[in-house]
C-alpha cells in the first residue's frame, strides 16, 4: 500500500471510534434537557452535548470519506447497528442522579481535553481541526464537571454521599477510555492519533486532584471493568439509546425539513 | 418617603425547596469599548456558577467578550412610586444637554 492508502485506512476506523464517543454522549447528554436541577443547567448540558455532536459530525463525515463506503454523517449515526458503533460503555450508561453525570464528564473531559490537545499536531488535516477547536470547548466541560464535582463533594452530607456514589459507579468504566486499542496503536503510530494511555497520568492527575479538593475520595480498584466497546460488543442500554436517536430516521429514510 | 426597594425579582431568592437558588443579574459587554449591559437573569448557587450558566445561557452565539453577575438581592432600584420625583425635573433643563454647540460637519464620530 501507498502512504496515502496506509495513512486512509488507519485514518478511518479511528475517527469513527472518536466520533462514536462524542455522538453517544452527546444523545446522553440531551436527555437531560428539561430534567437538570435548575433550566440553567439544562442549558448548560445542552451546550456541553452539542459541542460534542459537532465533533462527531466531523468526525464521522471524515470516517465515511475515507472508508471507501461513501457513506455521509446521517447515515452512519442512523444506519449503523450496534454491533457497528466503536464507542466505549462509558458515555452509553443510561442518564442516572446528578452526581453520577457529572462524574462520568469530569472523566470524559478531562479524557477529551488530553486528547484534543494532543490531536492538534495529527498527520489528519481534519482531525487537527478538530482537535483545534475542540481543545476550548471540552476544556469548558471539564470546567463545569469540576465545578459541580467541588460544590457536591463540598456541599451538604447527601450531595456529598451522591457525588462519592457517582464517583464509584463511573469508576469500572474508565480503564476502557485509557486503553490501547489496535485502532488507536495504529493511528498513532502513523501520526494520526493517539496512544489512549499516553492520556492517562494528567487525566488522573487532574481528576485525583479535583476528588480530594471536593472532600472526595477516589474509589478503589474497581473488581470489574468494561471492555469491548471499541470491538463493537456494547452494555444493555446501547440498544436502547440506539433505538432512541435512530427510530426517527429510519421511519422516514431521507426525510429532510 | 418610600423605602428603597428590591427589584421584584429578588423575592425568587428567597423561595424555599429544590427552586432555592439565588437570582442573578447579567451583564454582557459585547466587545471591547462598549460598556455590560443588562441581558437578563438567571439562578445559580453562587456566583462562579452564575458566570457559567450566564455564559451558557446569554452568550452561545458570541454575544460578549466579558460577563458580570450581580446577586439580584444586591441591587437597590428606584420605585416606580417614584418616577415623578426622581426624573420628571430634568424635562425642562435644556442648559444640561449639550445643544447649544455648532459641530463642523466634518467632525466624525461625535
Amino acid at each position: 500500500m501507498t502512504d496515502n492508502a496506509v495513512h486512509t485506512s488507519v485514518v478511518a476506523p479511528y475517527a469513527l471510534q472518536l466520533g462514536d464517543d462524542a455522538l453517544v454522549y452527546a444523545q446522553r447528554l440531551g436527555e437531560w434537557i428539561s430534567r437538570g436541577p435548575q433550566i440553567e443547567e439544562d442549558m448548560a448540558l445542552g451546550n456541553v452535548g452539542l459541542d460534542l455532536l459537532g465533533q462527531a459530525r466531523v468526525l464521522l463525515t471524515r470516517a465515511g470519506e475515507l472508508d471507501g463506503t461513501g457513506r455521509t454523517e446521517d447515515e452512519l449515526a442512523y444506519l449503523r447497528d450496534e454491533r457497528e458503533f466503536r464507542n466505549v460503555h462509558l458515555v452509553e450508561q443510561p442518564r442516572s442522579d446528578f452526581g453520577f453525570e457529572m462524574a462520568r464528564m469530569l472523566w470524559f473531559s478531562a479524557y477529551q481535553c488530553g486528547l484534543y490537545a494532543a490531536l492538534v499536531d495529527s498527520s489528519d488535516e481534519t482531525l487537527s481541526g478538530v482537535a483545534v477547536k475542540a481543545v476550548k470547548e471540552v476544556d469548558y466541560h471539564r470546567d463545569h464537571a469540576s465545578h459541580w464535582v467541588l460544590r457536591l463533594g463540598d456541599g451538604t452530607a447527601e450531595s456529598h454521599e451522591r457525588m462519592q456514589a457517582g464517583l464509584e459507579r463511573v469508576a469500572p468504566y474508565v480503564a476502557e477510555l485509557f486503553e490501547d486499542d489496535a485502532v488507536s496503536v495504529a493511528a498513532a503510530a502513523a501520526g494520526a492519533g493517539v496512544l489512549p494511555s499516553s492520556l492517562w497520568p494528567a487525566a488522573s492527575a487532574y481528576v485525583e486532584r479535583v476528588v480530594a479538593e471536593a472532600t472526595l475520595a477516589m474509589p478503589a480498584e474497581p473488581t470489574w471493568r468494561s471492555r469491548g466497546g471499541r470491538n463493537g460488543i456494547h452494555s444493555r442500554p446501547m440498544g436502547y439509546l440506539l433505538a432512541e436517536m435512530q427510530h426517527i430516521a429510519r421511519s422516514h429514510p431521507g426525510a429532510t425539513w | 418617603m418610600s423605602e428603597p426597594r428590591q427589584p421584584e425579582s429578588a423575592s425568587v431568592a428567597t423561595r424555599s425547596g429544590e427552586r432555592s437558588w439565588p437570582l442573578w443579574e447579567v451583564f454582557v459587554r459585547g466587545k471591547r469599548g462598549l460598556s455590560h449591559v443588562h441581558v437578563g437573569s438567571l439562578h445559580a448557587p453562587d456566583a462562579e456558577m452564575a458566570l457559567r450558566n450566564g455564559r451558557d445561557v446569554y452568550t452561545r452565539r458570541q454575544e460578549g467578550v466579558s460577563l458580570w453577575v450581580v446577586r439580584a438581592s444586591d441591587i437597590t432600584a428606584s420605585s416606580p412610586d417614584e418616577r415623578d420625583s426622581f426624573f420628571d425635573p430634568a424635562a425642562d433643563k435644556v442648559y444640561r444637554h449639550p445643544t447649544f454647540y455648532d459641530v463642523p460637519e466634518d467632525v466624525e464620530y461625535l
